[in-house]
């Protein structure tokens, strides 16, 4: 038994360690670093981490010289060297196959998908073997893998580079499925991923990279990153959102605020496992609840934030549950994404039908 | 080289795989994939390699981890759906067997990468068939392998068939080793029923991915003689003439016929080495029977190495 992963291994390097190292913010390539882009949060976690373990590795596309496609691991290979910032060929399913065998290896790979849809070529690998390696091995060989997934819409992106795959992830048990809504969480959310023994899928807000600032702290409870938030807190309906709707729930709740309805805001951030307390506990209190997600609504994570609250707490709920979600449709070319994707009045008009 | 422990591994996979075939007759186990005649090309690959060099494995070597000391039984568990038939790659250097075809290929490169990456000097050789080759994770495993340089063997099994599909129907070469060109690797083909010619190209492919000269594809010509698995019945889309043909070929025979003529075998320690074998392998049926089932506790363990509380929710939770 390997005594800090608490699995049987013969491995000389254990990659299944839960990592209790002290995070400490580095910032060293950051003009100011009190007010970062998500983007640059997402740069300066991966940094840490390749600066704190010889086993971390990045995989992707055009993340070496060029500093992939939103600049996320801008500066990595020059400090780090392309052997472990590898620049991979334009095969998703390859390179995802790889991570698996780095993890094998004892490596901490960490591997950009260029945008949402190109996860798909990949999902093979990621179903049939990132989520079950360790369930398959009996526990010896885990996968202490993350996969980023810059995801949404809204930044008026070509055919297939705006789409919202997070539940398909969540439906796969073997994966824990996270996403941030601002800069902070997202470094200390992905330097908690890194650190964490299974497969993680960390869907980055894509719109959100460059248009919300914030610090970076070193999140002291780890732990706690799997647990949802109370971004705002209020008394009289729950709008439980994730990562890219955030900010246009906070736009809905200032409109709700003027009307003199308080609206409290939980960002979910680990969208599996669900934190089903936060989520309760909030709901019994204001005795209302809305979910809002861009991603399409059928088997969407509201519908199984509805099915919690309809099974826990259904008596107190004085209203029901209501979900403002994308349509079922194809994400629309990007004149018509606007119509699409969730905005505040939406929200607003849920709110009030909750609250009937 | 030690052509009788190379005979006596192939003698014992052959003793496996009988066994296991008689365990499936006899309701013991469920399905399960034959690989008769093929014991030339998994027993010559295991002497190929060092201990530390790792083995990525398709169904049809689910006996491969036996011949580096997982006990029979424990594999065969795998074919009565039984998670006690997991285990530690590490221990045994060998990937567990992938279901979905060439999809280890890309693992065995990414190993074989970390392992240079941590100043390692080890091997991977991926196991894959000539269906198994028309997959794109096959290409998309062999250009990275190329392009990392990465210490891996392609060994491929070109028996000819997958499942009802022959290798016409697969590919528009005559011989897969030809695609190597293609990613930048050398390719051979060698006879599958060869065991000495799989472990020459074997050792030749892994000592130059050791020396830091990349991957090679090495095809091992053959035949699938059995039926795909123990659930399919080939008459539906073959003839017997052309599979009696090959099964005079098969390779343990022939090796016998050598190394009894080279004067290193008596005819009756031949006898006497199957009798053993498969002596050995009825013992391990045994104990196959008397291993306790899995509890559906065990359904839920290993899933995550830091499961949420409450865990497992669907199980606990199931109302
Ligand atoms: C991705 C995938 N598709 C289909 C199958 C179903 N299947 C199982 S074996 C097989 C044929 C494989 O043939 P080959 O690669 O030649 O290997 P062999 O069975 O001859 O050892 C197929 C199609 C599978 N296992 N995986
Ligand atoms: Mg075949």
């Amino acid at each position: 038994m390997c005594s800090p992963c608490h699995r049987r291994h013969g491995r000389e390097i254990c990659s299944g360690v839960r990592d209790s190292r002290p995070m400490t913010t580095s910032s060293a390539r950051l003009d100011d670093a009190d007010t970062v882009t998500l983007v640059q949060a997402v740069d300066a976690a991966l940094e840490a981490e390749l600066a704190a373990d010889p086993r971390v590795v990045l995989l992707g596309e055009d993340i070496g010289r060029m500093g992939g496609v939103f600049r996320a691991t801008a500066g990595l290979e020059a400090r780090f060297g392309e052997t472990r910032v590898i620049d991979t060929p334009a095969c998703e399913a390859g390179f995802v196959g790889v991570a698996v065998g780095m993890c094998l290896a004892g490596l901490r790979p960490v591997v950009e998908l260029q945008f949402d849809s190109f996860s798909y070529p990949a999902f093979e690998q990621i179903v049939c073997h990132l989520a079950r390696y360790s369930w398959r091995t009996a526990g010896t060989a885990g996968m202490p893998a993350v996969l980023r997934v810059p995801y949404g819409g809204g930044t008026h992106a070509p055919e297939l580079h705006s789409d919202s795959p997070e539940a398909l992830f969540c439906h796969v048990p073997g994966l824990v499925v996270v996403t941030p809504s601002s800069p902070s969480d997202a470094y200390s959310m992905l330097r908690w991923a890194i650190r964490h023994p299974d497969p993680v899928i960390f869907m980055e807000p894509k719109r959100l990279y460059r248009s919300i600032r914030g610090t970076l702290l070193g999140d002291t409870d780890p732990e706690g990153l799997l647990r949802a938030r109370v971004i705002r807190p209020g008394t009289g309906v729950t709008i439980i959102s994730y990562g890219p709707s955030v900010p246009t729930c906070l736009e809905a709740a200032d409109v709700l605020g003027e009307q003199g309805v308080s609206a409290e805001i939980l960002d979910l951030r680990a969208l599996w496992p669900l934190d089903e307390e936060a989520i309760l506990a909030s709901v019994r209190r204001t005795r209302r609840c809305v979910v809002v997600h861009e991603a399409a609504r059928s088997c969407g994570i509201g519908a199984e934030v509805a099915a919690i609250v309809a099974q826990h707490a259904m008596f107190s709920l004085d209203g029901p549950v209501i979900r403002v979600a994308g349509l079922d449709v194809p994400f629309p070319m990007f004149m018509l994404e606007d119509l699409y994707l969730p905005n505040a009045g939406q929200i607003v008009v849920a709110v009030e039908e909750a609250l009937r | 080289m030690d052509r009788l422990r190379l005979w006596k591994m192939m003698v014992q996979l052959r003793a496996y795989d009988e066994r296991a075939t008689l365990l499936q007759r006899q309701g013991r186990i469920g399905a399960y994939p034959t690989f008769w005649g093929e014991e030339a090309i998994q027993a010559a690959t295991v002497l190929a390699v060092r201990d530390t060099d790792w083995l990525f494995l398709s169904y049809r070597q689910n006996a491969v981890p036996v011949l580096r000391g997982l006990p029979p039984e424990q594999a065969w568990a795998y074919f009565r759906g039984d998670p006690h038939s997991f285990f530690d790659p590490s221990q045994f250097g060998c990937a567990p067997q992938c279901v979905p075809l060439s999809t280890h290929l890309p693992h065995a490169v990414g190993w074989a990468v970390g392992r240079r990456l941590q100043g390692g000097d080890e091997v991977a050789v991926a196991f894959f068939g000539d269906g198994a080759s028309s997959e794109g994770d096959a290409h998309e495993a062999m250009n990275l392998a190329s392009v990392f340089r990465a210490p891996v063997v392609f060994l491929c099994t070109n028996n000819q068939w997958a499942i009802s599909t022959p290798f016409s129907r697969q590919a528009a070469v005559d011989r897969l080793s030809a695609r190597a060109a293609g990613y930048g690797m050398p390719g051979v083909t060698v006879d599958g029923y060869d065991p000495l010619a799989v472990l020459g190209a074997v050792a030749e492919a892994v000592e130059r991915a050791r020396r830091g000269g990349g991957p090679s594809l090495v095809e091992a010509w053959c035949y699938r003689i059995g039926p795909h698995a123990t659930a399919d019945d080939p008459s539906l889309y073959r003839g017997e003439e052309e599979t009696a043909l090959w099964r005079q070929r098969e390779p343990i025979g022939r090796f016998e016929q050598l190394l009894v003529g080279d004067g290193l075998l008596s005819p009756q320690e031949v006898d006497a080495e199957h009798e053993r074998a498969s002596g050995a392998m009825r013992a391990a049926g045994h104990r196959l029977d008397s291993m306790p089932p899995p509890t559906g506790e065990e359904m839920t363990a290993h899933v995550l190495a830091v499961p949420p509380a409450p865990w497992p929710g669907n199980l606990l939770r199931r109302s």
